[in-house]
C-alpha cells in the first residue's frame, strides 16, 4: 500500500524494507490510542479531524521539500523565516499596496526561490554545513522581514483582504471543515511521490545522499540539483506562508521557529536517515500526520494537553532508533536470504 | 596492434591542485584493443590521472585527444558521452538504493508517454541482473535487492559490470581487483581481455604484478606524477616489474627490511 518501487510481491521482506512501513504503524497506534481516548471528546468528529489535518496540511508541504533534502544530505532551517517573509510580502503587495493577488503571490513565491538560490549557492560553493549556513540565513531573513516591514508600512503585522476566487481557491473550507491548503497538500503529495520515487531524478536525490563524490562522478549533475532542492524547500515554504496569510487575513513578521522543529520532526518521524540516502514521500506524510494528531488533536482528548511536547519527545527518540534498525534490517535482510 | 592510431591519448599533461603538483607532463597513448597498464606506489597519481580521462579534472596544462583530435572532458558526462566508463577506486555504488537503481545512476531507462517519463524499474532490475552475473556473480537474482547488503566484492564486480556495459570505447578500472577474491579477480582479468578482443582501449590500474602480466600490452609506471617507464610486453622481465611498482626500489631490498 505505501510501495514506492519495491518488490511486486507483499513479503514480510519487503514490508521491512520498506521504510514507510513504520512510519504508518507509528501513526496508526498513535491514532488509535487517541481516539480510544478522545472518543468522547470529539477526537473523531469532522471538527476534531479537521483541526489536525488542517495543521497538517501546512507542515506537511513544507517538510516534504525538507526530507528531500535530508536525503541528500543536506537541512534546512531557514524556512522558519521564510513563512513569515512570504506572508508578509504578499500582505504588503497586494494588501497595502492594493496590487492584484497574483502579484503578491508571485513575489512571495519569488522570494522564498531567492532564498533557497542563496541556501545553495553557499552550501554548494563553501564547504560550511547546511545546518549553519541555513541558521544564518533563518536569522538574517528574519531580521530583513523584521527591518523592511517597518520599513515599507511601519509595523511588523498587516492584513490581506484577497478578492472572494483567491480566497475561494486558497483560504477556503470544504467538506465541514477541512482547509483548501489540505487539497493543495493533497495535489503537492502526488507531485512529489512521482518527482522521489518514479521520476528519474529522484535516484540522483538518492545518490546524493548515499554517495555524493560517486555520484558526481557518474554525471550528475549534484551542484544544480542541490541548488533546485533548496530552491524547491523555500518556495514550498513560501506556498505555504501565502495559503496562511490568504486563509487569516494577515500575516505577522515574527520567524516561526516552531516550524523547524516541526518540519524536522515529521521527516524523521517519517523515517527519513538523518545522514541521507533514505526516505519515502509517504513515510513523512505519516510523520506529518502523527505529529499533528499529537500536537493538535490532543485537545479533543482526555489526555492533558501538557504531556503532548512529552510524547513528541519520546516519539522522535524513538524513530531515530527504529529509523536505525531499519536500515540495518534493509542492508542485511538480502544478505541472510541470498542462499537460494 | 600498436600501430594502430591511438583511442585516447594525453599530450605533456600537468596537473595541480592549487600549490600541490599531483601529474608532471604526462604523455600517454592507448589504442583499440589494447591494454595500458597504469603501475605506481601510493599517492604516485594513477587515480588523478584517470579522473582526468574521466572528466572529473580538468588537467591544468597539456591536451587530452581522442581519436587524433582534440577533446575537453569538463565533466563526467563528456566523458561518457564519448563511450569513456570509469570504475572509480572507492565508492561506485549506493549501498540503501537497489541493484538496478545503482546499475543505471545517471542513466536511468525510462519509459511512459510525452514529458511524463517513470523509471523503468522492469528493465532496469533485469539488465542490471543478467550484467552481474555475467561477471560470475550468480547468486545475485533480484534487482531489487540493496546494495547494501552485497559483499564488497559483489558490489565491486556491479561497479565492473556497469562499466563494461556503458563504455563504448574506452574502459578505465583504478584497482578493480583489490576488493576480489581469486575467483573473481581472474573473472575481472577475464573480461579486460575480452574488453580487449571487442577492441575498446583498456587502461588498468593494479599493485599486483601477476594481474598485470596476465592482461597488459603495455606498461607505465608512475613515480611521484612522473612518467618513469613505459614500455611494451615483453620488454622488461618480471623482477624489474615488481621492482618499478615499488616505486624504483628492489624488491630484494624491500624484502631484507621486512627480515629486520
Ligand atoms: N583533490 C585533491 N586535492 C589535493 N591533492 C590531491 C587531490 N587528489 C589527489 N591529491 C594528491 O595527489 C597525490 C596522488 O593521489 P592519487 O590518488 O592519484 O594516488 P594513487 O596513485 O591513485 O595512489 P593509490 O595507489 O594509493 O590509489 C596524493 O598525494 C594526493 O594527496
Ligand atoms: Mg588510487
Amino acid at each position: 500500500m505505501v510501495a514506492p518501487p519495491t518488490s511486486t510481491k507483499i513479503s514480510f521482506g519487503s514490508i521491512m524494507r520498506n521504510p514507510a512501513a513504520g512510519a504508518f504503524m507509528g501513526f496508526a497506534l498513535v491514532f488509535i490510542m487517541f481516539a480510544i481516548f478522545g472518543y468522547q471528546r470529539n477526537f473523531l468528529s469532522v471538527g476534531g479531524v479537521s483541526t489536525w489535518v488542517n495543521f497538517a496540511s501546512t507542515v506537511g508541504m513544507i517538510a516534504i521539500p525538507v526530507g528531500f533534502l535530508m536525503i541528500a544530505g543536506e537541512l534546512d532551517i531557514s524556512t522558519g523565516a521564510v513563512l513569515p517573509a512570504s506572508a508578509m510580502t504578499v500582505a504588503i503587495t497586494s494588501g497595502y499596496f492594493e496590487l492584484p493577488i497574483m502579484v503578491g503571490i508571485i513575489a512571495a513565491l519569488s522570494v522564498g526561490a531567492l532564498i533557497g538560490w542563496v541556501n545553495g549557492m553557499i552550501v554548494t560553493r563553501t564547504q560550511v554545513p547546511s545546518f549553519i549556513v541555513t541558521l544564518a540565513t533563518l536569522f538574517a531573513v528574519a531580521g530583513l522581514t523584521l527591518s523592511l516591514s517597518i520599513f515599507f508600512i511601519n509595523t511588523t503585522q498587516t492584513s490581506l483582504n484577497a478578492p472572494e476566487w483567491a480566497k475561494a481557491l486558497f483560504g477556503g473550507r470544504a467538506l465541514g471543515g477541512f482547509r483548501s491548503s489540505v487539497f493543495w497538500w493533497l495535489g503537492m503529495v502526488g507531485v512529489f511521490v512521482y518527482f522521489l520515487h518514479y521520476s528519474p531524478w529522484g535516484n540522483w536525490v538518492f545518490a546524493l545522499g548515499g554517495d555524493q563524490e560517486s555520484a558526481r562522478n557518474a554525471g550528475i549533475p549534484t551542484r544544480r540539483l542541490k541548488i533546485a532542492l533548496f530552491m524547491l524547500c523555500s518556495t514550498s515554504t513560501a506556498f505555504a506562508g501565502v495559503l496562511q496569510t490568504i486563509q487569516f487575513n494577515a500575516a505577522t513578521s515574527q520567524a516561526n521557529f516552531g516550524m523547524i522543529f516541526n518540519t524536522i520532526i515529521a521527516v524523521v518521524v517519517g523515517g527519513a536517515l538523518l545522514t541521507g540516502g533514505f526516505g519515502t514521500v509517504l513515510g513523512i506524510v505519516f510523520g506529518t500526520l502523527t505529529l499533528s494528531v499529537v500536537q493538535q488533536g490532543i485537545g479533543y482528548t482526555q489526555i492533558d494537553r501538557n504531556l503532548s511536547f512529552l510524547i513528541i519527545g519520546v516519539m522522535l527518540l524513538v524513530a531515530v532508533l527504529m529509523n536505525e534498525t531499519f536500515r540495518k534490517l534493509a542492508t542485511n535482510w538480502s544478505t541472510s536470504k541470498k542462499k537460494k | 596492434m600498436s600501430e594502430k592510431s591511438p583511442v585516447i591519448e594525453l599530450r605533456n599533461v600537468d596537473k595541480s591542485f592549487g600549490p600541490i603538483d599531483v601529474l608532471h607532463d604526462i604523455s600517454l597513448k592507448v589504442s583499440a584493443g589494447e591494454v595500458l597498464c597504469l603501475l605506481g606506489d601510493n599517492g604516485a597519481g594513477k587515480s588523478t590521472l584517470i579522473k582526468i580521462l574521466a572528466g572529473v579534472h580538468q588537467p591544468t596544462r597539456g591536451n587530452i585527444l581522442m581519436d587524433g583530435e582534440e577533446i575537453a572532458l569538463n565533466r563526467p558526462r563528456d566523458a561518457q558521452g564519448r563511450g569513456i566508463a570509469t570504475v572509480h577506486q572507492f565508492g561506485g555504488t549506493y549501498p540503501l538504493m537497489s541493484i538496478g537503481r545503482n546499475f543505471f545512476m545517471g542513466v536511468e531507462p525510462t519509459k511512459g508517454f510525452g514529458p511524463i517519463r517513470v523509471f523503468d524499474r522492469k528493465k532496469a532490475n533485469q539488465i542490471a541482473v543478467e550484467q552481474v552475473q555475467s561477471m560470475g556473480i550468480t547468486r545475485i537474482t533480484d534487482g531489487d535487492r540493496l546494495v547494501g547488503g552485497l559483499s564488497g566484492g559483489e558490489r565491486q564486480s556491479l561497479a565492473i559490470a556497469r562499466a563494461v556495459y556503458f563504455g563504448a570505447r574506452v574502459l578505465i578500472l583504478d584497482e578493480p581487483t583489490a576488493a576480489l577474491g581469486v575467483k573473481q579477480a581472474a573473472h575481472v582479468l577475464k573480461i579486460v581481455n575480452e574488453a580487449k578482443r571487442r577492441g575498446l582501449a583498456v587502461i588498468f590500474i593494479t599493485h599486483q604484478v601477476m594481474h598485470a602480466m596476465a592482461v597488459g600490452d603495455h606498461f607505465a609506471v608512475l613515480i611521484r606524477g612522473s612518467i618513469a617507464a613505459d614500455f611494451q610486453k615483453g620488454e622488461k622481465s618480471r623482477e624489474d616489474i615488481s621492482d618499478l611498482m615499488a616505486g624504483g626500489e628492489s624488491m630484494a631490498e624491500l624484502e631484507a627490511k621486512i627480515e629486520n
